[in-house]
């Protein structure tokens, strides 16, 4: 048996399966056959078991898993909760509906609050189908825990599962939902974890069958031969002798060079970049400077965390992006207003130029450390969607003594006017994570549509080649920033579409300057042209994969003398 | 009954850790404590009510109990309150 999906990186990988168990069912509405004191004194003891195993699991973990494990556990204890689930089950519910509504309420008002107590309600869900499984009998839903390696095999990955996945004991991962860009896919890159996202169907392979996994080819083999294992054996060997291409700048083949920048999200995380052979920053995030304040911190608090930054990069490139923040992000000082689509919403440039002094101090904060550093800054706007925008910005920041200023191109009216915007503009930078979710008008969050949000698509393809060709014409850099360049092949794809540097989260960066180093310029933009004329994402990378292992066969007949080669 | 006032010292809030150490210290009190923002009361041996208060940094909150030994019950939980526990 076979399922196909789509490979993250181009790692194999063998092993045991083990399935995330399916979220339960919700329990059904209907009167309980027990007396109200039965039913109190089951959930009484469904809720203090379920805390002692939390409790139990949370001294395994230790660090800050058992800090939200410990939660956890005082949310099956919690008073107010168990109160509420008693008044329901004198009304005549069963212990698990009971359960199961009063954990419901608590978790729509956390969400209701939002930030960073929303992400709490993901714990409250666990807690509540704990307790559920535990008044039914049922195995736990979570994530597996056994003592050996094991290749899990999911639905999707949230945030709450992979924190507690001990990811030393993961061979592999592989997903029947999920696109490229989803959690998962992230993870995989940033942990170098085998992986394959979107095998539909995979859920289906049953628990301790042996798996191959094949990110190259997108392939999960289950019950494989002999001669299947042996020559994955073969592979792994000959793989693990091969010299890795050693840190230093990015170059394709015939040499021209690709800088691989580090997208950050905080300055801590610049030394380790530098370690993985970042040359620079290309997408320096500044949401967090203002996520937990209530008023817009000073221009003195900002040059500070600019400078920390700024000074890990000597002589070096870092592009810092302005605030992004909109009504799916709230900030509390920049637009609290309700939004029926938040994608399409006030957000971004737009935001700031509604709140300009914010803009105009955090310009002047970064020209600030920009004169106290060597580090060459360049600033640029998130979110900009017209030429008269990409002039505002343009304006302002070189007002505030910002010496190179650009735009992101995230919606598809910058990208196809993008030789207009790139004569305001110094530079553009390609948020391909925003641009797929505005084309393919698939919205990031949602999993129910995450098949389109796929990078390799044509029609996205299409937009990075307008913008790769007005940089070209106007002599202007264009960068990559989104989760496509930390796909190897792609980040190929990208390069031959007039892509000028990459960047990438930094652990990303050594598989694509393995991959950017077996091809030419003159390959990268023929499977350029190869990508953009598939009719979608999966034919545009299988035709790609298919002219390589056709030029690799061709360059290499003694080894696969039977194999028929057009 | 007593009571005490007092403003949040931790960076974010009586969210997380802070609330879970907050709700247990309430909780090893053996006495019925209450805490309250903005004219709502809820158990502070709750964590689910307490993180319902949305209690941010700098907030004042009021504690209060009827229990016996208040003053050294209030004692111990303002030493929490007044804490910054995400400072490290």
């Amino acid at each position: 048996m076979e399922f196909h999906g789509v490979g993250i990186g181009r790692g194999l990988a063998v092993g045991p399966v083990l399935r995330m168990p399916e979220p339960l069912p919700e329990p059904a509405d209907q009167p309980s056959s027990l007396s109200a004191d039965a039913e109190q004194e089951r959930i009484t003891d469904a809720l203090a078991a379920t805390a002692v195993t939390i409790r139990l699991r949370g001294e395994k973990a230790g660090g800050t898993a058992k800090e939200v494990l410990d939660a956890q556990a005082l949310m099956a204890e919690d008073p107010t909760l168990a109160d509420d689930i008693a008044a329901k089950i004198q009304s005549g519910k069963t212990a698990e509906r009971a359960a199961f509504e009063a954990f419901a309420g608590f978790r729509d008002m956390l969400l209701g609050m939002g930030g960073y107590l929303g992400e709490r309600a993901n714990d409250l869900d666990d807690v509540s189908q704990r307790v559920v499984a535990e008044l039914t009998g049922v195995a736990v839903p979570g994530v597996p825990d056994p003592d050996y390696p094991f290749v899990l095999i999911a639905r999707d990955l949230a945030p709450a599962d992979t924190a507690l996945l001990d990811l030393d004991k993961i061979i592999a991962l592989v997903t029947s939902d999920g696109g490229p860009t989803s959690h998962t896919a992230i993870l995989a890159r940033e942990k170098s974890i085998v992986a394959i996202v979107g095998a539909t169907d995979a859920t289906q392979v049953a628990d301790g069958s042996t798996v191959i996994v094949d990110a190259t080819a997108g392939l999960v083999i289950v019950d494989p031969t002999e001669e299947q294992l042996a020559g994955v054996r073969t592979e792994l060997e000959a793989r693990s002798a091969e010299v890795p291409v050693p840190i230093g700048p990015g170059a394709l083949a015939d040499g021209t060079p690709i800088p691989l920048l580090a997208n950050l999200g905080s300055a801590t995380g610049a030394a380790d970049a530098v370690a993985l052979g970042a040359e620079g920053v290309g997408l320096f995030r500044t949401e967090f400077l203002f996520l937990d304040a209530t008023i817009a911190p000073t221009v003195a608090e900002q040059q500070e965390h600019y400078t920390a930054l700024l000074s890990a990069f000597p002589g070096k490139k870092v592009v810092v992006r302005a605030l992004d923040a909109g009504a799916d992000k709230p900030l509390a000082f920049l637009n609290t207003a309700h939004e029926e689509n938040p994608a399409l919403g006030l957000r971004g440039l737009r935001a700031l130029r509604a709140n300009e002094q914010i803009l105009r101090d955090q310009l002047t904060a970064l020209a600030n450390a920009d004169a106290a550093t060597d580090a060459e800054l360049w600033v640029m706007a998130p979110m900009v969607a017209t030429v008269e925008e990409t002039r505002y910005f343009a304006a302002i920041a070189r007002e505030a003594g910002i010496r190179t200023a650009g735009v992101m191109v995230e919606v598809p009216s910058s990208a196809l006017l993008a030789d207009r915007i790139l004569a305001e503009a110094d530079f553009a930078s390609i948020g391909t994570n925003d641009l797929t979710q505005y084309t393919l008008a698939a919205d990031r969050m949602l999993g129910s549509v995450a098949a389109l949000q796929d990078p390799w698509h044509p029609a996205v393809l299409r937009l990075v080649g307008e913008v790769g060709r007005a940089g070209v014409a106007l002599g202007k850099p264009v960068g990559i920033c989104g989760e496509a360049a930390a796909d190897p092949l792609l980040a190929v794809v990208l390069v031959g579409l007039g892509a000028t540097s990459l960047s990438m989260s930094a652990a990303a960066i050594a598989g694509v300057r393995e991959e950017l180093a077996r091809f030419t310029m003159a390959q990268a933009v023929e499977f350029a042209g190869i990508a953009l004329a598939a009719t979608g994402a999966n034919e545009a990378r299988a035709a790609v994969l298919a002219t390589i292992s056709k030029s690799e066969q061709s360059n290499q007949p003694e080894h696969q003398p039977s194999q028929k080669v057009e | 009954m007593a009571e005490q006032s007092i403003r949040v010292a931790s960076a974010h809030g009586l969210h997380a850790r802070p609330a879970s150490l907050f709700t247990q210290a309430a909780a090893r009190a053996g006495v019925p404590v209450q805490i309250s923002k903005g004219g709502k009361s809820v158990n502070a041996a709750s964590i689910l009510g307490v993180i319902s208060l949305g209690i941010n940094y700098d907030d004042e909150v009021t504690i209060s109990t009827d229990g016996e030994n208040a003053e050294q019950v209030l004692g111990e939980l303002v030493t929490i309150l007044s804490t910054d526990f995400d400072a490290n």
